[in-house]
């Protein structure tokens, strides 16, 4: 599934990186500290947090990740924003909670 | 090819760009993305913890055919029980860092993972050198 259709799926806001959409989601993680993210989120995984700071972006840029997904409505910063243009990250960000999420990921065959 | 990079201790919006242009150039190099993964992970940690410890320092990144070595030096407070700070899970982040998702207590441990050589040294009061090897 590519990021493009999560969005219409899931019914996300996306945030910024609109020209990340095209790539493809292989795999999740659910997470907020960014070392165990760093350690065991996969390649083209989406990544759903409640962080927010502009180095999510880092993060998910270094680690090919396939998008973020900002949870419950969490205030995403300026910074984050622009850094996500930047890298083509696209990042989304939804009222719902991770598991929530996780939940409708894996009923659309994200495993 | 040697790359040296200024880490701003104070800009911590900026931590990690330098981990990023290494990225980028060893993509560009045709490095083995599992490759470029491990040293994504080591550097970007040995990165943050001297934006997080040591008000920044100086990276230098030598890149030949079979191996990548990076050398992170800083002038910060330095780590006074090396043995200790590898453990999983103990950290000395501050409550702030913490709630940026910092300070797990992974850093040294992920960076030991990851790379095919670690050396730390460090004195109290004079900083930290970082030495990573991952073999291409």
């Amino acid at each position: 599934m590519l990021v493009r259709e999560l969005k219409e799926t899931l019914g996300l806001t996306i945030v910024a990186g609109e020209n990340g959409v095209d790539k493809e989601i292989t795999a999740g993680y659910v997470g907020d500290l960014l070392s165990w993210v760093m350690a065991n989120a996969k390649p083209g995984a989406v990544w759903i947090t409640i962080q927010s700071h502009v180095n999510i972006i880092a993060v998910a840029s270094l680690l090919n990740l396939s998008c973020i997904i900002v949870a419950e409505g969490a205030h995403i910063d300026k910074d984050t924003i622009e850094k996500a243009n930047e890298e083509d990250i696209t990042v989304f960000s939804s009222e719902m909670n991770a598991y929530e999420l996780v939940k409708k990921l894996t009923e659309i065959g994200i495993d | 090819m040697k790359l040296s990079f200024n880490v701003d201790g104070d800009e911590f919006t900026l931590a990690g760009e330098s981990s990023s242009q290494v990225k980028k150039v060893l993509k560009q190099l045709g490095v083995p993305s599992e490759v470029i993964r491990k040293i994504a992970i080591a550097m970007y940690e040995a990165e943050i913890n001297m934006v997080i410890h040591a008000n920044g320092g100086t990276i230098d990144v030598d890149i030949t055919p079979e191996k990548v070595y990076i050398v992170l030096k800083d002038t910060g407070p330095g780590i006074p029980d090396i043995d200790l700070a590898m453990q999983e899970g103990y950290s000395t982040a501050s409550e702030k860092v913490r709630e940026l998702g910092f300070g797990a207590g992974m850093g040294l441990p992920n960076m030991k993972k990851y790379s095919d050589g670690l050396e730390i040294t460090s004195e109290v009061g004079k900083g930290t050198t970082v030495e990573i090897t991952v073999y291409i």
